[in-house]
């Protein structure tokens, strides 16, 4: 068998095994958190016996393993069950958030990556000249800033003052895509702002690290230009460490967007974990956390499998 | 008269040095040099490490590494100073008129990107050749300079060809864009000397069949003298002797020459072994943890007390492998070792405090096996002091006694690592060694990253301690002069056996089994169209089977 064919293989299993240990501790964590959907649910009202009946009629009062095995069994055939709040099926409100979350993501992935990455070549080309000075430093000023901080003063500016864009970042279904993109342009600016300085200096730490190696001085031995001598032989040799950091900050946007979505009253996966956690609906809180696992593991996995199809010993070997 | 291809006049080259302990101050590496190259010739560049050398081949092409900077003088090629020129100038210069190929191919070749690219690259950025046809020279080129598989060798990776065939790629990419000059950086410097010879002779006809003039640079002036016309001894920074590759060879004029010319010259008359041996090695057979493949096979050498073993060999024949098997750093799987009248236990935690005392090691880099940190009394006063418990007046005793031993006296004793030479450097490690008073010392290329005549006067220091301390060496080596300056017994391996063994006279003396006759050789010699017999001899020989 040809060794990535093995290698891509071990990853895919690790991954999966690595999603039900996730699962598992998932489980665990909400199982030691104290207070329970039922108790959320009375609030004040609440007295030992009706609590007891609410308790019941949730199924609250079977053993922690009977649940999670159902829980398990229920999410491998695809069945997610209802949410304890409202009863709604959580499959399909998951859906539509999900479904929000990842656009909000993909937008933000589209302008960040790009431009973090010519952001950190441009900073090696111009090494310690102003160009890096300016790049490093308001990427770094940038990442030293709340996120939430950064989204009101966006909002302040380009909202309130200069009125260019909504603070209320609301996208119904039936919105025409240009419009959605106008009503999100806020939220897509600070996420961007917030993973752009990550990358960039990874970037521009990788290539750097490859230009110490003796092909480098070959390429530019060879009469290329300096950008030629980066982007064609420092940059295919770097592509392992920007991968994954890369990966690790699409993660970031699709489950760290927590606070983003809240600022901007969002309807993604980040305001409703933040409601289940609320209201105490552990399925719900179960299961969006499952789903943020995956996202993890898969995207950290997408890396592994780059970095190693990136090595060419590995693609071909002697 | 026409100018000259490359004139280089009045040539200073400074840097700027970052000290841990001091402020950042500039040095001088080249105090204003002299010379011409003409069309078509080659001009040896040699000296020790830090005279400059490759400073000054790089400066031919506008060229600073790292902090270096180009201080003064002209460097003109095709009778334009490259110095002064802009930065359009010297990219037009560099990879198009002057081309260069360094020591280490495997490094200097882009990982990421197959051979025939990077072969390729200069000739075609610079529209010298289009595309197709500077392929069509690239596998003319590595026809030329005897690669296998000419026609696909380019499509494949860097990893995927050997060293000395990498080392001709490198060649090849030099010379695809018809440069006017090449700078070879030591070229052959990494590699065995089997191999050493046919890339030395791949050079060699490409150079005379393009008509290119070079820049050939490297430390060893028997391979300078098979390739060059001229020659121009450097040393520290400064020209100490130019002339004809002849005159150099055959009548060097200032005192440096003659003794690099005369280096290796140590006489060393073999003991004959008596008695029992001091170490048995007995049919080892061993190989890396997680592998299925022995890479040492049934080996069997004794060593006498007092004596020195040559193990001498190609990288990958197993030497270094069996000094850890013989200091238990690798269990054998088969076999023992007897040491001093007992068997030693294959695993090195289950050795005694004598066992460990007894059998020392000098490793070829000494500035990795010394603690930065810690200063040069510190490092000798510790075997002082873990195998003998020395301390205070005694300890410091000692370790004056040491020092002297090892010529340095005790003015090094608060000195740090980093402020000794390289030769200095080993030297601490050998009287670090001989502070356990040991009965055997391992030495694994201790030489070998030394300047020929530094590595001269540790062999001279590790021969005359022998003498004082009847201590025996198991000398780990590639090097054939090294082997013939200090052995008494040899051991050849070749793939994980031993090829050859006996007594120094025995082993380098005819009749010779075939790799033992590759190997001798293949040796370069300070005699000029030395190149030229080996490579008719081996003609003859294939021509007559």
């Amino acid at each position: 068998m040809h060794p990535i064919v093995k290698l891509v293989a071990q990853r895919l299993s690790l991954g999966i095994l690595l999603l039900f240990a996730a699962s598992a501790l998932l489980f665990g964590l909400t199982e030691i958190l104290p207070g329970d959907a039922a108790q959320a649910q009375l609030g004040q009202s609440a007295t030992p016996e009706n609590l007891a009946n609410l308790r019941e009629e949730m199924g609250l009062n079977r053993p922690a393993l009977t649940r999670y095995a159902q829980w398990i069994g229920g999410i491998l055939t695809g069945d997610m069950g209802n949410a304890l709040s409202n009863k709604l099926p959580i499959g399909e409100q998951i859906g539509k958030r999900l479904g929000a979350t990842m656009f909000l993501a993909f937008w933000a992935a589209l302008i960040s990556v790009p431009v973090a990455i010519l952001l950190g070549l441009v900073a090696v080309r111009y090494l310690n000249r102003w160009p890096d000075k300016v790049i490093s430093g308001s990427t770094l000023a940038a990442i030293s800033l709340p996120e939430f901080m950064i989204a009101y003063i966006l909002i302040f500016v380009f909202a309130v003052k200069l009125g260019w864009a909504p603070s209320f970042a609301n996208v119904p279904p039936d919105m025409p895509l240009l419009e959605k993109l106008h009503s999100i342009a806020l939220p897509i600016a600070v996420l961007t702002m917030v993973v752009l300085a990550h990358m960039m200096r990874m970037t521009r730490a990788a290539i750097l690290n490859v230009m110490q190696s003796a092909y480098i001085e070959t390429a530019e031995l060879k009469g290329l230009s300096s950008f030629e001598v980066i982007r064609k032989h420092a940059f295919p040799n770097a592509v392992a460490p920007i991968v994954n950091v890369v990966m690790i900050n699409l993660a970031y946007l699709v489950v760290g967007v927590v606070v983003v979505e809240a600022v901007f009253a969002y309807p993604g996966m980040g305001q409703y974990l933040v409601d289940a956690v609320v209201k105490r609906d552990v399925p719900v809180v179960l299961t969006s956390g499952i789903i943020f696992s995956a996202v993890y593991i898969i995207l950290n996995m997408i890396a592994d499998i780059v970095s190693i199809l990136s090595n060419p010993r590995l693609r071909h070997p002697k | 008269m026409s100018s000259p291809l490359l004139s280089v006049r009045g040539l200073k080259i400074g840097a700027t040095v970052y000290p841990p302990d001091a402020k950042p101050h500039d040095i001088k590496i080249v105090h204003g040099v002299d010379f011409d190259v003409e069309a078509g010739k080659v001009l040896g560049l040699i000296g020790e490490s830090g005279a400059g050398k490759s400073t000054i081949g790089l400066a031919t092409m506008a060229y600073g590494r790292g902090g270096v900077k180009l201080t003064g003088g002209t460097v003109f090629v095709n009778s334009r100073d490259v110095l002064l020129s802009d930065r359009r100038d010297v990219r037009n210069l560099r990879g198009a008129e002057v081309t260069y190929v360094s020591q280490s191919a495997a490094a200097s070749f882009n990982p990421a990107k197959r051979i025939m690219e990077q072969v390729i690259e200069a000739a075609v950025s610079q529209s010298k050749f289009s595309k197709n046809d500077a392929q069509a020279r690239a596998v003319e080129l590595f026809r030329k300079l005897d690669l296998p598989e000419p026609e696909t060798i380019g499509d494949r990776f860097p990893h995927q060809v050997s060293g000395g065939q990498l080392q001709r790629c490198m060649t090849a990419l030099a010379l695809c864009p018809e440069p006017d000059l090449v700078v070879f950086d030591e070229p052959t410097t990494a590699l065995d000397v089997t191999t050493q010879i046919d890339v030395l002779k791949a050079i060699k006809e490409a150079i005379r069949d393009t008509g290119v003039a070079a820049l050939y640079i490297t430390h060893d002036l028997a391979v300078v003298a098979q390739v060059s016309d001229h020659i121009m001894v450097l040393r520290q920074g400064e020209m100490v002797e130019y002339g004809t590759a002849d005159q150099i060879i055959n009548a060097p004029v200032d005192e440096y020459t003659k003794a690099l010319v005369s280096v290796r010259s140590i006489d060393h008359k073999e003991k004959t072994p008596s008695g029992e041996p001091l170490l048995r090695v007995q049919n080892i057979t061993a190989r890396y943890r997680g592998t299925k493949f022995d890479v040492l096979k049934d080996i069997n050498v004794d060593l006498h007390a007092g004596q020195t073993l040559a193990v001498v060999g190609e990288s990958g024949s197993g030497k270094s492998t069996l000094a850890r098997v013989i200091t238990g750093l690798l269990p054998a799987r088969e076999g023992v070792v007897n040491f001093n009248g007992r068997e030693l236990s294959p695993e090195l935690a289950n050795r005694s405090q004598d066992d460990l005392r007894e059998l020392q090691m000098i490793y070829q880099m000494a500035d990795t096996a010394m603690n930065p940190r810690q200063t040069v009394g510190t490092i000798i006063g510790r075997p002082l002091e873990f195998y003998f418990g020395l301390k205070g007046a005694e300890k410091q005793k000692r370790i004056k006694e040491l020092l002297d031993e090892i010529e340095m006296g005790d003015g090094f004793i608060d000195r740090y690592p980093a402020e000794l030479s390289g030769g200095q450097k080993q030297r601490v490690c050998i009287a670090r060694a001989l502070a356990a008073k040991p009965k055997l010392i391992i030495c694994d290329e201790v030489t070998s990253a030394l300047d020929p005549l530094v590595a001269d006067g540790i062999l001279k220091l590790l021969l005359d301690l022998q003498k004082v301390e009847d201590v025996a060496y198991l000398f780990i080596t590639h090097d054939i002069a090294t082997v013939r300056a200090i052995a008494d017994s040899i051991a050849v391996m070749y793939q994980g056996e031993v090829a050859r063994y006996g007594g120094k006279t025995e082993v380098l003396s005819p009749p010779f089994d075939d790799y033992t006759d590759l190997l001798l050789s293949s040796v370069p010699e300070m005699k000029l169209g030395w190149l030229e017999d080996v490579i008719a001899n081996r003609k003859m020989q294939s021509g007559g089977n």
